[in-house]
């Protein structure tokens, strides 16, 4: 270009979000919420993919990823899931009802709904990993007769800490999917499973030819149910994790979301296992 | 990335005196062209805001060894004699610290403002040919993946750049290992070659239709057969004397198949995690962001600040640190650098500039650590 050409200015970058009010907060349990944003003046409402994230930033205080938890069939909606953890989504709590976000996205690479097509489905989550994996599910539900079995395994430390519980009771009636729940510790009038994840696997008919699974909790948890999964013969390449880091900017730009080779933010967070199998079982990848 | 290669006699290459070369930075300023290039600082050569080739660092070179800088004076007057100070062109791109936007609160809500782009018009003094292939492997971060950074993209189109030849290895050099010097082959307008034997005098070639305009005003006279082999010859010769070597065959095998060697349990009982090698490193390109807001709750500010793998915070998420160990953080700096670079960016993010060699408070040097790895291919930590 030639020198002294005036640059667009005020372009918005990759790192400026956009306005949007808060519509409705409903608490899932004693300290996750889920934040429903009015996308009524974007025109298409806010359309992405199960999986993919969303940058939250709180005026002047920060700006974390969250995962969309709403139905991408339904992009005149926006949800989040949201725990409170940090400055930033301790202040997101905050803002309540009618007040004002600032949202970019969405980022990520989503699940593989497409390759699971004709597949039956083994969703696993554990805590608030079921907040990406609602999309799936409602994707699953809604094309429900262009897949396969569908399992739902979640698990929780203790039944107050299961979040969308009513939304699992429904699933849990709904003889189109298999839901099956654990706690870690029960409490008093808990009738469901106590235990870990990976053992729910136990109780699901899994066709190793014809499974997709579709996993997001802690690590260790996705690390034993892989181990199981691969016990009973899904190989890495249908075995889907999506993973966690500190992630500034979201875009591959700020570095902090690395794992070996990848960018969560980018080449996730959604990962088939046989890449992450060289990497995911070492320390501080 | 490119090879070295010999430069042939062809229409474009000219023979600058020193008045010449000190008439293209003038002819430059006139321009409107801001000279950045080397001068003395605090000790060191850094990049800086120049009037003019009068303040440029003639007769001074730099001694480099790991975990150590000085200045030294020259038995003769060359204004490039040394290698690479501490301060590559990254500060200039990639900028420490950036407003990202600005957000104002109103009545409902709050209104955000983006930053504006327009950045000075920079003509870079003296740049080496590792660091044009720093700038190379910094614009797949920031122009290449699916966003682009508007500022860094603003700020790479507004450059003039007058590469230099180096006529002088540095003493934690390694670019021939790297291939990436120690010639400039791309990048540059105007490339120079510094010859001191039989008269100080400049060899330029010109890079770009802009560069071969300003030469042909400088009315230099066209370079000889002789003047090409003179040149020629200084480059040869600072090839023949990197004051380090590093072996990258099959460096990311390497690397990969080596994550729980023992030598990063040796290593982290030496590194400080300082942060000092990816501040000086021209390809780190590590951010935060930080948003603040003023007292009043009215008005908040996106920043962006450099960052550092180092850092324990760096990897932080709630209820720990991913990286909580100097072995988790050097192992993830050193593997990123010689190995998944490659796999994020189809290049090695190390150029053999030896810059985090020289500016390692404790010395540790990266060929030595990789040499060490290469050594016991295969050794696995007790732990």
């Amino acid at each position: 270009m030639s020198p002294g050409a005036p640059l667009a200015a005020g372009a918005a970058g990759p790192m400026t979000p956009e306005p949007l009010r808060v519509r409705s907060l409903r608490r899932e349990t004693a300290d996750t919420w889920t934040v429903s944003l009015d996308v009524s003046r974007r025109p298409g409402g806010f359309p992405f993919q199960p999986g993919q994230f969303n940058m939250l930033y709180v005026f002047g205080v920060g700006e974390v990823a969250i995962s969309i938890s709403g139905d991408p069939g339904r992009p005149a909606e926006l949800l989040h899931t949201v725990r409170t953890v940090g400055a930033a989504t301790h202040a997101l709590r905050g803002i309540g009802r009618g007040g004002t976000l600032g949202v970019r996205g969405p980022y990520g690479r989503p699940w593989p709904m497409e390759e699971a097509r004709g597949q039956d489905v083994v969703v696993v989550a554990g805590g608030l990993g079921l907040a990406p994996l609602r999309p799936a599910i409602l994707h699953l539900l809604r094309h429900r007769a262009e897949y396969g079995r569908v399992s739902v395994l979640v698990g929780a430390r203790t039944p107050e800490d299961l979040p969308f519980r009513r939304e699992l009771a429904r699933w849990q009636e709904d003889s189109r999917l298999r839901v099956l729940v654990t706690v870690d510790k029960a409490s008093p009038g808990w009738t469901e499973h106590v235990g870990v994840v990976p053992a729910l696997l136990s109780d699901v008919e899994v066709d190793p030819a014809r499974t997709v699974a579709l996993m997001c909790g802690p690590e260790v948890m996705m690390r034993f149910t892989v181990r199981e999964l691969e016990r009973r013969g899904v190989p890495d390449a249908r075995i889907h994790l999506s993973l966690e880091r500190n992630m500034k900017c979201a875009v591959g730009f700020c570095g902090h979301c690395q794992l070996v080779p990848y960018f969560v933010c980018k080449d996730g967070p959604v990962f088939p296992y046989e890449k992450l199998r060289p990497f995911i079982n070492l320390r501080e990848v | 990335m490119p090879e070295v290669t010999s430069s042939a006699p062809e229409e474009g290459r000219a023979q600058l005196s020193l008045e010449q070369f000190a008439a293209l930075l003038a002819a430059l300023r006139g321009e409107g062209w801001r000279l950045v290039g080397p001068t003395v600082r605090d000790g060191a050569l850094v990049h800086e805001d120049i009037s003019g080739a009068e303040e440029l660092p003639r007769g001074w070179t730099e001694v480099q060894e790991a975990g150590t800088y000085r200045l030294a004076r020259r038995e003769d007057g060359a204004l490039f004699g040394y290698s690479v100070g501490p301060k590559s062109w990254k500060h200039l791109l990639f900028v420490p610290r950036l407003r990202l936007m600005s957000a104002h609160r109103e009545a409902e809500g709050f209104r955000v403002e983006s930053e504006p782009t327009e950045p000075p018009r920079l003509a870079l003094i003296g740049a080496r040919s590792c660091d044009l292939h720093a700038i190379a492997v910094q614009d797949r971060t920031f122009l290449e993946g699916p966003y682009k950074d508007p500022d860094y993209a603003a700020r790479r189109e507004r450059l003039f750049v007058v590469a230099v030849n180096c006529g002088q290895a540095g003493g934690t050099c390694f670019c021939v290992s790297m291939r990436t010097g120690p010639r400039a082959t791309f990048g540059f307008d105007i490339a120079l070659t510094e010859v001191l034997e039989g008269g100080h005098r400049f060899l330029a070639e010109a890079g770009s239709e802009r560069g071969a305009a300003l030469l042909s005003r400088l009315e230099a006279r066209p370079a000889s057969e002789e003047d090409i082999q003179a040149a020629d010859a200084v480059v040869e010769r600072t090839a023949q004397s990197m004051g380090r070597t590093m072996d990258t065959t099959d460096i990311k095998g390497l690397l990969y198949r080596n994550l729980e060697h023992p030598r990063w349990d040796d290593v982290a009982q030496r590194c400080l995690a300082c942060t000092n090698c990816t501040l000086v490193c021209p390809t780190c390109f590590c951010s935060t962001v930080e948003d603040t807001s003023d007292l009043r709750g009215d008005v908040a500010e996106r920043w962006r600040r450099w960052d550092s793998c180092f850092t324990l915070d760096h990897s932080y998420l709630h209820g720990g640190n991913v990286r909580h160990t100097i072995r988790g953080r050097y192992r993830q700096w050193l593997t990123h650098k010689v190995a998944s670079w490659w796999d994020q960016f189809g290049t090695s993010g190390c150029i053999g500039c030896g810059r985090c060699i020289t500016w390692c408070p404790v010395g540790i040097d990266i060929t030595e650590e990789v040499a060490a790895i290469r050594a016991t291919d295969g050794a696995r930590s007790g732990a």
